[in-house]
Parts: C-alpha cells; sequence; structure tokens
C-alpha cells in the first residue's frame, strides 16, 4: 500500500509542489525521480537556463519543455570579453528566437549574455510575444537602436529593458519616442551603455514621467548633469540610479538643485554612472550616502582625497566598483566605515602604462580583508603584490567565494621575496573552502595548481595566465577540482598530456577555453574523435590547421560538452575536431 | 639540502600508471598540513603519485605516445609562438605572449635557491621539472639527467619586479608592446578610459578599436588601430582579415588551400578597381584613407569600411586617383 503512494499523487498536486521549487538544480533533480515526475515536472518548468547556447539546440529544448516563460542563454566563451574570440565567432540568437517564436507564444522573458542579437532578431522578439515583458542583454552586440526602436514600439507589457555593457550601433536617438504614449509599464531600464547623442532628454522625461514603476534607472554618459534633477524628481520612487557624465560647471543653483532631487529619492540604494566627474558636485549626493548599498564609481577619474571623503559617508555599502584612484588610503577608510562590505572591485585607471598611476598596492585589499568581516567578492587590479599579503588575506576572510586578483605585468613576482606566488594562492584555496571562483596572475609554477587541485574542492570557474611550468599543472587542476566547470587558460605551457589524460573530466565541465598554448592539432583532433559527447572547436586565424603539421599547437581552442553535435555556422576560423567533419580538413 | 629528485618527466621507463581519482590528495598524513610548512617529502611523493601518463582514460595501451611536448616544436611555420626568437612577436598585440615564457631571459626563473626554508626546499623539486621541460624541448634524452640538477640561483639584477622583454620594443618610457586581451579589462570600459586619457594627456595611451566592415561580409571586425604604426601595416591585416570572404568559401570540400590565404588576390582587389579602404571619421564624413598623415588619421577615424570601387565615386576624386597610383 505504501509503495504506490507516489503513483497515487494526482499529478496537479505534484505539480502545485513542484512549483516551489524554482531553482534549476533542484528542478533537474526532481526530473530524475522517476519518469512519471520527468512528464509532469517538464510540462511545468517555466524558467530555463542554457549556459553555452550551443550545448543543446533550441528543438531539444522545446521538445522537452513546452511551457517556458523565460529564457537564459549565454553565447561566446568569457575571454571575449577581452577580445580574444575573433569576431563572428557565433553565439547567435536568432535561430532561438525564430523557433520560440512559434513554440513559446506566451514567453516573458529572454535574457541574453555575449551573445550576437541582430536588429532582426528583436523585430521577432517585437512581433512575436504578445506578453513580453523582460529583455536583459548583457554583453550583447550586433544590433542597432533601430531594433531597440521595434522592441518600444510593440511590447506593450514590458517592464525591463537592460543593455547593459552591450555594444549597440548609434543610429538615432529617438528610439525610445516609440514607446506609446499609453506605455507605463517599465520598471527597469538600463541604457548606460549606449553611445553620444543617443537617447533623446525629452521622450526620455515623457517615458520616466509616465512609469510610476519605474524602480530602476541607467542613463548613458550623453545625458548632462543638469537634466539629472528633473529626472529624479519626475521618479521619487527610484532604488537604483545611475548618472550620465556627473560634470558641469559649478554653479550653486544648480548644485542646490540637484541635492535637492536626490534628497527626494527616500529609497535609492544603487548609485552608478558617474563619468568625468567634478568633484565639487559629489557632496549633491551626500544625502542618500547613508542609505546607498551600492557604488559603481568606477568610471569616475576622481583622486583619493574625494573618494576617500565619499565612502565614508556610506556606512552601509555593500557592493563598491572603483578605480585605483582611492589608493590605499581609501581602502583602509572603506573597511574602517564599511563594515557590511560584500563586494569590491578596484579597476586600473591607467592600465597600460609602465609606471603606477595611484598608490595602491597590496595593503589596500590587507585592510579591507581585516576590516570587512562579510567580504566574499573581490576582483582586485594592482602593480605589486606578496605572499605574505595573500596568506593574510586568505586567513582573514575564509568566506571569500570569488577571488580574482590580476597583478598588472604578466610574471611578476612577489615584491618582497621575489618569489612566486604558490603559496599565497595556496593559501587562498587552503583557507576560503567556499571558494567558486578564482583567476590568478603573477609569477606562478606548476605547485598553485597542485595546491588549488588539492584544496579547492568547490571552485567553479578558473582563469588563468601566463602561469604554470609544464602538463602537470592542468593536470592538477583537471584531475583535482571536482567542481570545476568553467576553465580559461592563455599562454600557459600546458599541453597534450594533461588534456588527453583529463578527456573525461571535460564532458563534467561546461568548457574549456585554452589559448596561446602548446596543445597540438593532432591532441585536439583526437579528443574531436574519441569524445563524441564533446565539441572541440579550433580557432586559427592562419588558415587551416590541416595545412600544418599535426603536431603545431593551435592558435585558441575551446571545448565545451555538447547534445546537439558539432554546429553548423562556423566562421571560416574555427574548425570542428569531430570525426565526420574531419574529412573536410586534408 | 635534500637529495634533488631524479624524475622521470615523461615517464618512457614507468609501467604502472597513476590514478586519477581526486579523491586522492597528496598529502596522505591525517591532517593537512597547512602550506606555508609543507615539507620536502610531501612534495616528493606528489610527484611521484602524478606522474602523468598519455592516452586517454580506459585507453588501451600505456605506451601509447602522442608527439611529444619537446620533441615536436621544431615547426617550421613561423607564427608557431615557438620560435627561437621570442621577441619579435610582443610588438603588435602578438597572441603568443607565451613564447617568452620558453625563451625569455632567465631573469624570469631566477628563484634564490640559497636554501633559506622549507619553502625553498619543496620547490626544489618542481622547479628542477620545470627546467627540465624548458631543456628538454631541444633534447629529449637529457631530460634525465636534467631532472637531477638544482638551479643555480639567478641574480635578480634589480629590486624591481621583473621587465617584460617588451620593454626592449618599446619607443619609450611611456609606451610598451601591449599583449592581446592583457590586461583583462572589457572594451568597454578601455574605450571608456582612452576617451578619458586623451582629453587629459596628449599621447593617449591604450588602445582603440574601431569596427570594419566590408561590403557582402557576413559580419563586422574589430581592430585595434594603435597597434598599426602606418597605413601599411592596417592594409595588410585587413587584407588578412578579410581575404577569406572576398575568394568565397575557404573551407568547402573541394576547394585547394593555397598558403595562408590568397593574399595576393584581395591585393589586387584592394588595390584595383573593386574595392577600396575608406573610413568615417568624426564629423561622420566617409573619407578615403590615405589622405592625411597616419597621426591625424587614427585621431580621427571612428569606423572602417571597405566599400566596393564602384560606390567610392562620391569621395573626393583626387585621392581616389592617388589611390590608385599607390603600388
Amino acid at each position: 500500500m505504501q509503495k504506490r503512494l507516489a503513483y497515487s499523487l494526482p499529478d496537479e498536486v505534484l505539480e502545485h509542489v513542484f512549483s516551489f521549487i524554482q531553482s534549476d538544480k533542484d528542478r533537474n533533480a526532481v526530473s530524475a525521480v522517476c519518469k512519471s515526475w520527468y512528464e509532469i515536472e517538464r510540462w511545468c518548468r517555466r524558467k530555463i537556463f542554457v549556459g553555452n547556447c550551443y550545448a543543446v539546440s533550441p528543438g531539444m529544448v522545446i521538445r522537452r519543455f513546452p511551457e517556458v516563460r523565460s529564457v537564459e542563454l549565454k553565447g561566446k566563451p568569457h575571454f571575449a570579453d577581452f577580445n580574444l574570440v575573433p569576431d563572428g565567432w557565433g553565439g547567435y540568437v536568432l535561430p532561438w528566437i525564430a523557433e520560440m517564436a512559434g513554440a513559446y507564444p506566451w514567453l516573458e522573458a529572454i535574457r541574453l549574455k555575449r551573445m550576437v542579437v541582430t536588429d532582426e532578431s528583436l523585430e521577432l522578439i517585437a512581433k512575436s510575444f504578445k506578453n513580453f515583458k523582460v529583455l536583459v542583454l548583457s554583453s550583447c552586440e550586433g544590433f542597432s537602436t533601430d531594433g531597440l526602436a521595434a522592441i518600444a514600439a510593440s511590447c506593450k507589457n514590458l517592464r525591463e529593458l537592460d543593455l547593459r555593457e552591450s555594444d549597440v550601433d548609434d543610429l538615432s536617438g529617438h528610439w525610445l519616442s516609440n514607446f506609446p504614449e499609453t506605455y507605463t509599464s517599465m520598471v527597469s531600464l538600463n541604457i548606460s551603455c549606449l553611445g553620444s547623442d543617443e537617447v533623446s532628454i525629452s521622450a526620455l522625461e515623457r517615458l520616466v514621467s509616465r512609469c510610476p514603476n519605474l524602480r530602476s534607472l541607467r542613463l548613458n554618459r550623453a545625458v548632462p548633469l543638469d537634466k539629472i534633477a528633473n529626472i529624479l524628481r519626475l521618479a521619487p520612487q527610484l532604488i537604483e540610479f545611475g548618472t550620465g557624465a556627473y560634470s558641469a560647471e559649478l554653479r550653486s543653483d544648480v548644485f542646490s538643485n540637484l541635492a535637492g532631487a536626490f534628497s527626494n529619492c527616500k529609497e535609492l540604494k544603487s548609485l552608478s554612472g558617474f563619468w568625468d566627474v567634478v568633484p565639487d558636485y559629489l557632496p549633491a549626493i551626500y544625502s542618500v550616502c547613508s542609505r546607498l548599498t551600492s557604488l559603481n564609481l568606477s568610471y569616475a577619474t576622481i583622486q583619493s582625497p574625494d573618494l576617500l571623503k565619499l565612502v565614508s559617508h556610506c556606512p552601509s555599502l555593500q557592493r563598491l566598483l572603483v578605480l585605483d584612484y582611492i589608493e590605499d588610503s581609501g581602502l583602509e577608510a572603506l573597511a574602517s566605515n564599511c563594515k557590511d562590505l560584500q563586494e569590491l572591485r578596484v579597476f586600473p585607471s591607467d592600465p597600460f602604462g609602465v609606471e603606477p598611476n595611484a598608490s595602491l598596492t597590496e595593503q589596500g585589499l590587507v585592510a579591507v580583508s581585516l576590516g570587512c568581516p562579510k567580504l566574499q567578492s573581490v576582483l582586485y587590479f594592482c602593480r605589486r603584490m606578496s605572499n605574505a599579503a595573500l596568506v593574510t588575506i586568505a586567513k582573514n576572510r575564509p568566506n571569500l567565494t570569488r577571488f580574482r586578483l590580476c597583478i598588472i605585468e604578466p610574471r611578476t613576482a612577489d615584491y618582497l621575496t621575489l618569489e612566486p606566488f604558490d603559496i599565497g594562492f595556496g593559501a587562498i584555496v587552503e583557507h576560503c573552502k567556499d571558494l567558486r571562483r578564482l583567476s590568478l596572475s603573477g609569477l606562478l609554477t606548476d605547485l598553485v595548481f597542485e595546491y588549488i587541485g588539492t584544496y579547492a574542492k568547490k571552485l567553479e570557474m578558473l582563469s588563468v595566465a601566463f602561469a604554470g611550468d609544464s602538463d602537470l599543472g592542468l593536470h592538477y587542476v583537471l584531475s583535482g577540482c571536482k567542481s570545476l566547470r568553467k576553465l580559461e587558460i592563455r599562454d600557459c605551457p600546458f599541453g597534450d598530456k594533461a588534456l588527453l589524460a583529463n578527456a573525461s573530466k571535460l564532458e563534467t565541465m561546461r568548457s574549456l577555453w585554452m589559448s596561446s598554448c602548446s596543445v597540438s592539432y593532432g591532441a585536439c583532433k583526437l579528443l574531436g574523435q574519441k569524445m563524441p559527447k564533446l565539441n572541440a572547436e579550433v580557432i586559427d586565424e592562419r588558415g587551416p590547421p590541416g595545412s600544418r603539421p599535426e603536431s603545431c599547437p593551435v592558435e585558441k581552442l575551446y571545448i565545451y560538452r555538447s547534445v546537439a553535435g558539432p554546429r553548423f555556422d562556423m566562421p571560416p576560423f574555427v574548425w570542428t575536431m569531430n570525426e565526420d567533419s574531419t574529412l573536410r580538413l586534408s | 639540502m635534500s637529495t634533488p629528485l631524479e624524475h622521470d618527466y615523461i615517464g618512457l621507463s614507468e609501467t604502472s600508471s597513476w590514478e586519477r581519482s581526486s579523491e586522492k590528495t597528496p598529502s596522505s598524513s591525517s591532517s593537512t598540513p597547512s602550506i606555508e610548512h609543507k615539507t620536502t617529502t610531501d612534495t616528493r611523493l606528489n610527484l611521484k603519485e602524478t606522474e602523468l601518463r598519455l592516452g586517454l582514460p580506459g585507453s588501451h595501451s600505456p605506451d601509447r605516445k602522442l608527439p611529444l611536448f619537446g620533441k615536436d616544436l621544431e615547426c617550421n611555420d613561423k607564427s608557431n609562438g615557438f620560435a627561437v626568437s621570442p621577441l619579435k612577436n610582443l610588438v603588435s598585440g602578438a597572441k603568443r605572449g607565451f613564447s617568452d615564457a620558453i625563451d625569455a631571459p632567465n631573469g624570469k626563473w631566477g628563484f634564490p635557491m640559497n636554501g633559506k626554508s622549507d619553502v625553498d626546499l619543496a620547490k626544489g623539486p618542481v622547479l628542477a621539472i620545470s627546467r627540465a621541460v624548458l631543456e628538454g624541448k631541444n633534447n629529449l634524452p637529457a631530460m634525465k639527467e636534467v631532472g637531477a640538477v638544482s638551479l643555480s640561483p639567478k641574480p635578480i639584477q634589480d629590486k624591481k619586479n621583473h621587465v617584460p622583454p617588451a620593454n626592449e620594443h618599446s619607443n619609450g618610457p611611456a609606451s610598451k608592446a601591449q599583449v592581446v586581451g592583457w590586461p583583462p579589462i572589457r572594451s568597454f570600459r578601455k574605450n571608456t578610459m582612452a576617451s578619458n586619457s586623451a582629453k587629459n594627456s596628449d599621447d593617449a595611451v591604450g588602445c582603440l578599436y574601431v569596427k570594419v566592415s566590408m561590403d557582402g561580409a557576413p559580419y563586422l571586425r574589430k581592430v585595434d588601430l594603435k597597434t598599426y604604426k602606418n597605413y601599411m601595416e592596417l592594409s595588410s591585416a585587413l587584407e588578412k582579415m578579410f581575404s577569406c570572404f572576398s575568394i568565397g568559401q575557404c573551407r568547402s570540400g573541394g576547394l585547394p588551400v593555397r598558403d595562408g590565404f590568397s593574399e595576393s588576390r584581395l591585393m589586387d582587389l584592394l588595390h584595383g578597381s573593386e574595392y577600396v579602404l575608406t573610413y568615417e571619421d568624426k564629423d561622420d564624413d566617409w573619407m578615403l584613407i590615405g589622405d592625411v598623415p597616419w597621426e591625424m588619421f587614427i585621431e580621427s577615424c571612428t569606423r572602417l569600411r571597405i566599400m566596393k570601387g564602384s560606390e567610392a565615386v562620391g569621395l573626393a576624386p583626387r585621392a581616389m586617383e592617388k589611390c590608385k597610383n599607390q603600388k
């Protein structure tokens, strides 16, 4: 009698239970329990996340999950952010939109990262999904303001339009006017990536004034400072706001107008933008500083004293993005003032200069690690570092989950001992047991990889550049890091042996990127032929790899697991290593 | 000082294969020793246990070997990162930053090996291996002996961190050759800061990415104008980039592949009447490339377009003429 309980619950009851389960991982687990649960679950899954758009085909997704309302896709590998992936590589969203247009007429949300989105795709979205609500294009490219105009004109229920860091072709600033006068549902608008003159201020003001639910507004650089006050007064309910260029001639009326407008926004928690900052205008935001939890000053080229003052006004800060102008002294002030700090990102103001631009060293990071007990996520660009500092940071902050250190000059050694940073990063992985993401830099031998393989059992993403001595390094990582999903490597002496010996590990990962390493064409072919569940792609702009000896290293290699087989949209400089296509290569 | 480990890195004579189980940690003692106090013994154990074998898991013969790391680097391909001249690739945003890891002045490998601490000793065998790999690159059988030799300490020239070889090619102390994609900063940020520094100083160091479109090509490319010194370099780079479009499918079954791409053909196309190189300047006008001095060009150019000759008729005729007369 008890055994049959599972079969006695009606489908609707199970479906109702499943509706409380939102995370993908849990949903996947539910669907693996038994065939009937698989069936029920697939009909009621509403959100899907595809971490690599080539891992599966749109058709497969649609066949399994017929009632999806929200889709999230990621395209190019992460190193595409740094121009390591040549244009035309792929990541086109159009095939997905085209199939979903027919299969998911009630689709509400599309979130894309590093994908190529064309105006045609945007137009198709605009006309295919009647209840479309959310469009997030993160680091995407290939579209223009014409596509945005189509979205604005047709998506009556649009709530969220977020273009964060996308590359948009500027054709006309008037696309905002395409939102009809009857449109009032905007909740979140992020146009901070748009270039100059791409937005009509009056259209923007009209839009803001008729959207009472607007909570997040991030403007682009072209919006002048003297327009900000008016916009803020139209939307005092804002929680997140991104300014445009924060500079104007200093005038007391403009200043007081601005300060008044800011103080009117009682719920403002997050500020960003701040291009071209004139320090004298910074006090205009003091009234909101005590409530601020997130502050992005990473484009603000203001000097340390002004930054220090500003930061001292923000005791509730949880997230700070800033340039190295903050210097060690500013970070020390941060450490003593901002006890809730969880995330810190310090960017270089002059990354290509040979000499340091600002007095920012390892000391600043050590201070923050000591003073901020909740610090979890770090991205830090600096010019010098020591193992002692890293060990201290590791011991101070065992709760770190993301640690990305970029010592600007490749292969820089510990400035105190002139040794590699094996010990320092080793301490990080040893003490920070929940570390999920790590980026290495500086002088590093195979030893650091041994430590990583030994200790970093929760590590999911690892970025490596100019490090290691031999295949052992790669082998340690592939054989030791149980939770590894994404591995990206550039300019390291890793070759065939470690890769081939750990080939099956690659099926447990999302992807592996290796560029300027020593993996031979022969090894790539072998991988492609022996591992049908992996797509091994060689990117080589020198011409077909078959025109060179098999032992010659390939320029770039991108391997990812896929149930869709090799793709068909590769440009001429990308070759697939899978069996049936190797015939083409000879 | 402990006995230097003679380690057979390639594993040519070993018959036992190692385990790839990730549960197995190198420190087999009950408590994991903290990293700062790792001993030599642990490291020695590690190396033995993690000796690499070739072949895929479950693959047949333990002796199956692929071309070995050291032996096969004598490719004659010039653009292969293992070319003997280590420094030349760094000038124009090379993808082969790695080459100077192998061949660069030994200063980079100069760890002070004066047996100061356990930590140093622990690193000893590992470093010996790395040297073995480096040196074995050209002379495989010597690897076994090299494994036994401890590193001779390399003097550290100055207190500063190592000087990258790139500096030898730099034009002055303020500029240096850049490695593509390093430091890892997104284009959006780089472009924003480039325009900041241009306002603040005369020589805007950094990069200048502009889009390049070619009539008929399926997608845009982006080039960093700062990586070229003159029109010739830009033009040949563009030829390489777009030649695959002009000769149609590079990779269809029966098409014979010539050396690299058919650059000569595109050169003909570009210098003949079929295509011209044009650019859009800050005033949104389309101009022919080559009219103004290079410095002026990179300051005013916002995007490039490889236009069909017939469409370029509207552009300055004198410049057209000049273009045709150029070699």
